[in-house]
């Protein structure tokens, strides 16, 4: 178990480095001239080639490489071209926006997309699961866009229930920062929800019918104990894998959900770097969604090895 | 031990006129069981003869869309057909135990094992926490399975087959049920770890006084270890008797065909009366004996690299035999004994470490080009599960017509022909080309599966258990189909098998392999008249039924 982690660790860290330099030198492939773009089209020769040196953009990639990397793990991301502050700060600033939106996100998925999928696979051919399909289809034909602004239609602006729009962060008001994530972490999930669903549905009206279940029904087993212990804990083990998969999903989309709801989180920050060629903003936002990836695909291995134990002693059979 | 008076008195399960339906297709007929205390019964039938459902039925677990559409089944006197589901779970478990068939999917594999056998007691109410675990750890000992309190802690791919059976086991007998309901419970272990466990759970059952209603496809197991044999036939029973009566005697006639198909039956009463079946197969018309041999297997060694430990896995260990023209050559042994390595080296589908193996003096591995694809003409296999080696999305005269397109022979009208002569000599109508697999029955798809490896003209035929997912009638029809090809067409077969009886009835030669060794080898007639090894005498003495007739 501990050797297997240790072996899935250090494959994140050499993802984390090949990746580092897809983005060093994707932003080094980007057309025009850092230097000129700070020192102004008026610029002496003299001028640029003091920034330049100053910058370090003489020295040889690997050596500007290595030094980007110093940087970075030492927590420097640079100074944002467009508003002068630390790029850390506008990441520390946003990123607790999209990660508490994903995780909302996430929360309804599991809670709603599980939930949906058991009653489902168990009502099989009657009303609940023609409701749950019925959901579904809705939610992944939806997009997201539109449902976020047909719940600020109804939900916030025609009932009131919730602010239309908005942010309060946890540590001033944590009823209102609650309050203000719910209707956007609705809206996010939903389509993640649907997905859940259904592969929740699938494996376990797989499972429903494996012999295992029939021999603990068999024992005398409780119905409830049956259907968890032995059929959704049997079923989650490809549930995580697309709940893992999607998760990157969940980021991009929240770019989406974020402008919707007036929300200052990552993806403005993203949106706006990006539009005004902010590229040590660019490159930070690309590091850390790329750290994120990894981080999310190394939990799911070690949720994967608690919830399936042939995967923790390699699958060999004594 | 309850007298016979009790016994009569009071049947502990009461079947009476079953009917159940899936969906609207009645599967059962009026279907009749007893089993009185302290008895056992065996209910005996093919696939699809309702055997399965019954035991299901009385349990309360019919699958998908089953339900019980009449008559009543009644425990201890009390009717649960219709009871609901607090009732049905008090039976479960508590007054009726399960071991069913495969160990290999019965277990949850995401708990540990120990902890389904303690769940059990923990269902039922009669202990909670460390002493549902002391009990645990103290059935697994019971059901044979060492070091238990290690064992406890363990998930079941830790497991063999053979110990998931004891775990399984283990668990049925947790609350000392009064009624054993064994579904197949041996089938998918080799045979003599299913007599060791078939021993085991006997003498269990027996120092509980529990009743045991066993379900099986096999006369000769049924006969071994029941008081009573239920015959059951398309849902209905057709005959029922005491175990020796049925044996011996059958009335009706599907009884009777039964009887007589069933391999370990017939291999018992061919060694109890001597063999004189097989004389006649010793000079076929194509092998001289002074002949080169078709098939030469030549200290033939095969090891694997095992990740974590040093000593490579010897998995075939220096076996050499022969095979001549015309005749067939038995290769019989447990799972792990290394028998499939060696028919996959025979075909060329894996390197031999060292040694070789010769057809018709070429040597396999080193032949390339136009020897090759020769050594391939002259060799076909069919395999043992006839729903995996059949491509689903091929129509059977694809599939039939598949190695003639390979090597170009003929043009498309005379492989059309040649496709329907083949099926012809599988005994398959020419209209089954155009169907596909799946709508085809097992006995049928290895018939397809025969016939594809005939259409090269193949000198050998190399049969990896190929009867061995077979019903016992069905596995007849198709050894018979198998001698006549032979005799028709002097084909050589070498077969995989881990089933003697089956060698029997097929086999001019046999090879008897343990652990990657040749243990004994022989002629037939030789080995199972006087077998020299101990092991092969355990083979032997491990058939079911072989008891009964000797």
């Amino acid at each position: 178990m501990a050797r297997y982690l240790g072996i899935r660790a250090l494959q994140s860290v050499v993802t984390l480095v090949l990746s580092s330099i897809v983005v060093f030198l994707g932003v080094r492939a980007l057309p025009g001239d850092p230097a000129r773009a700070l020192a102004g089209e008026e610029a002496t020769p003299e001028t640029l080639a003091a920034i330049r040196a100053d910058l370090g953009l003489d020295d040889p990639l690997p050596q500007q490489y290595l030094a980007f990397l110093g940087q970075v793990l030492r927590g420097d991301l640079g100074t944002s071209v467009r508003t002068g502050q630390p790029v850390t700060e506008l990441v520390a600033a946003t990123l607790p926006v999209t990660l508490w939106l994903s995780l909302g996100a996430l929360l309804v998925a599991i809670v709603v997309g599980i939930g949906a999928g058991v009653v489902a696979a168990v009502h099989r051919g009657r009303w609940p699961e023609w409701v749950a399909n019925g959901f579904t289809l809705v939610a992944l034909s939806v997009p997201s866009f539109w449902l976020g602004i047909l719940a600020i239609l109804y939900l916030a602006v025609g009932l009131g229930w919730f602010p239309a729009s908005g942010f309060v962060p946890l540590r001033e008001d944590p009823l209102r920062w609650a309050y203000h994530l719910v209707l956007p972490s609705l809206v996010l999930g939903t389509a993640l929800a649907a997905v859940v669903m259904r592969q929740t549905r699938a494996s376990m009206i797989t499972a429903l019918s494996t012999d295992y279940v029939r021999t603990a029904r068999a024992k005398g087993m409780p119905r409830g104990k049956v259907l968890t212990r032995f059929a959704l804990r049997n079923s989650l083990i490809v549930v995580v894998t697309i709940v893992g998969l999607q998760l990157g999903g969940l980021i991009s989309g929240a770019v989406v959900t974020e402008r919707i709801f007036g929300l200052p989180g990552f993806g403005k920050l993203t949106l706006d770097s990006v539009f005004t060629r902010d590229y040590p903003v660019v490159q930070a936002v690309v590091i850390v969604v790329t750290a994120a990836y990894v981080l999310i695909n190394l939990a799911v291995d070690v949720l994967y090895s608690v919830i399936n134990p042939r995967i923790r002693v390699g699958g060999s059979q004594a | 031990m309850p007298s016979d008076a009790e016994k009569t008195q009071d049947p502990l399960l009461e079947v009476r006129g079953l009917e159940v339906s899936y969906g609207e297709v009645p599967v059962l007929h009026g279907v009749d069981v007893t089993v009185a205390l302290g008895e056992r019964v065996a209910v005996v039938g093919e696939s699809g003869s309702g055997k399965s459902t019954t035991a299901a039925a009385v349990l309360g677990l019919l699958p998908g869309r089953g339900r019980v559409t009449g008559g009543a089944i009644r425990f201890r006197g009390e009717d649960v057909t219709h009871a609901d589901e607090s009732r049905l779970r008090r039976l479960r478990g508590r007054e009726v135990g399960l071991v069913p068939q495969d160990p290999m999917s019965n277990l949850n594999p995401a708990t540990r094992v120990g902890a389904q056998v303690a769940e059990t007691l923990v269902a039922h109410g009669l202990a909670r926490g460390r002493a549902a675990r002391e009990r645990a750890i103290e059935l697994l000992g019971e059901a044979g399975i060492e070091q238990p309190e290690r064992r406890y802690r363990q998930y079941p791919h830790e497991f063999s087959g053979g110990m998931r059976q004891r775990v399984l086991i283990a668990m049925a007998l947790a609350c000392e049920p009064a009624l054993l309901i064994a579904d197949e419970p041996t089938s998918a272990l080799d045979v003599t770890v299913q007599r060791r466990i078939l021993d085991h759970l006997e003498s269990l059952r027996a120092s509980r006084g529990a009743s045991l209603l066993i379900v099986t496809h096999d006369l000769g197991l049924a006969a071994d270890r029941a008081d009573r044999i239920v015959v059951m036939s398309k849902g209905e029973v057709v005959e029922t008797g005491p175990a020796e009566a049925i044996l011996r005697d059958p009335q009706h006639e599907y009884t009777r065909r039964l009887v007589a198909a069933a391999p370990s039956v017939n291999a018992s009463k061919v060694v109890a009366a001597g063999s004189t079946r097989l004389t006649g197969q010793a000079a076929p018309a194509a092998g001289e004996p002074s002949a080169r041999p078709l098939l030469e297997v030549d200290d033939l060694v095969r090891t694997y690299k095992v990740r974590g430990r040093r000593e490579p896995l010897v998995a075939v260990d220096h076996v050499s035999f022969s095979l001549q023209a015309g005749t067939t050559t038995a290769v019989v042994g447990e799972s792990g004994s290394g028998k499939t390595t060696v028919a996959r080296m025979v075909l060329g589908l894996e390197e031999p470490t060292s040694g070789e193996v010769r057809l018709e003096g070429e040597v396999v591995r080193t032949a390339r080009g136009a020897a090759r694809r020769a050594v391939r003409r002259t060799m076909q296999p069919v395999f043992q599960d006839p729903y995996a080696s059949l491509d689903p999305t091929f129509t059977v005269e694809r599939i039939v017509d598949e190695p003639l397109r390979v090597f170009k022979v003929g043009d498309r009208a005379s492989r059309r022909a040649r496709v329907t002569e083949l099926l012809d000599q599988v005994a398959l109508p020419a209209s089954v080309g155009q169907r596909f697999p799946g709508e085809l029955s097992g006995g049928q798809r290895q018939r397809v599966a025969i016939a594809r490896a005939l259409a090269l003209d193949p000198r050998l035929m190399v049969c990896d258990e190929a009867v061995s997912a077979l019903d016992v009638l069905v596995q007849d029809q198709v050894m018979t189909l198998l001698d006549d090809l032979q005799r028709d067409l002097g084909i050589s077969y070498l077969f995989i098998t881990h089933d003697l009886a089956v060698v029997r009835q097929l086999a001019r030669d046999v090879v008897v392999m343990r652990s990657g060794r040749v243990v004994e080898h022989g002629t037939v007639d030789e080995v199972f008249a006087s077998p020299r090894e101990e092991y092969t005498r355990d083979l032997l003495d491990a058939i079911p039924g072989a008891g009964f007739f000797s």
